[in-house]
């Protein structure tokens, strides 16, 4: 039985620490993807009807690279912070929330890098 | 511990009937986790662009089949709507927006908008 009151057992822990830095980022990210999404639905109906040729040039355009590269990082980074509340909010057990969590941040870390050496590699060409 | 059976529980969800307000939220957070999992197939993409012109062609046959084209314009308006109330929880985060009268009418202005940029990305893009 444990007699100490819920107040005891939190005075002294501190706060969360690193929650107002995640919610705040999560919000930077998105600002950032506001405008960078309506590049990127230009550049993916190019993808989808475009000639090769056209569509690697597109890309090879610097501001179009920065932006196609601005998205993915935020794109990535943001998913990754909205998942993870989403398991924070939905799973119970500690083991499995915190594997779930890594498990995230990294499935979309390595999608991010696929995405950005795709780029690379396309820039080269073009 | 002795618990008390009668006490009030929560409204269930199947039986609770969601506000408008409620149900735009939770579609918020579900269209967030399919774009997430979406990503998936910009990487796939992005990837075939970089693999040459064969893959590129291989990559638009596949966009081309009429699934695909409906997952693919399902992820653009899930974009447009996430975009569209993201934009409404940054005006909440500055402290702005909560008069009750405007939630409603602020709802269907942002499922409005959605549909209409969807419509525009249909038609000039």
């Amino acid at each position: 039985m444990d007699f100490r009151t819920p107040l005891a057992k939190a005075c002294g822990l501190g706060s969360a620490k690193a929650g107002t830095s995640h919610w705040w980022m999560q919000r930077v990210s998105a600002a950032a993807l506001i405008p960078l999404s309506f590049r990127l639905i230009v550049f993916l109906d190019l993808c989808l009807t475009g000639p090769y040729q056209q569509t690697v040039g597109w890309l090879a355009v610097p501001f179009n690279t920065v932006c196609i590269i601005a998205w993915i990082v935020a794109a990535f980074y943001h998913a990754a912070l909205g998942l993870q509340v989403v398991i924070e909010d939905y799973v119970a057990a500690d083991g499995v929330k915190i594997v779930g969590v890594w498990a995230v941040n990294l499935a979309f870390g390595f999608m991010a890098l696929a995405a950005l050496i795709a780029v690379f590699r396309i820039i080269l060409i073009g | 511990m002795a618990t008390n059976a009668d006490r009030p529980i929560s409204p269930h969800l199947q039986i609770y009937k969601l506000p408008l307000t409620g149900i735009i939220s939770i579609s918020h957070r579900m269209t967030g986790v399919l774009l997430s999992v979406g990503l998936l197939l910009f990487v796939f993409i992005v990837s075939a662009v970089s693999g040459g012109a064969d893959a590129y062609a291989a990559m638009q046959a596949v966009m081309q089949l009429w699934l695909i084209k409906l997952l693919y314009w399902g992820f653009i308006f899930a974009l447009f709507f996430h975009l569209c109330h993201g934009v409404r929880h940054l005006i909440w985060d500055a402290g702005q927006g909560f008069e009750r009268e405007t939630l409603d009418r602020y709802a269907l202005m942002e499922l409005k908008a959605s549909l209409v940029l969807t419509v525009l990305t249909l038609i000039i893009v």
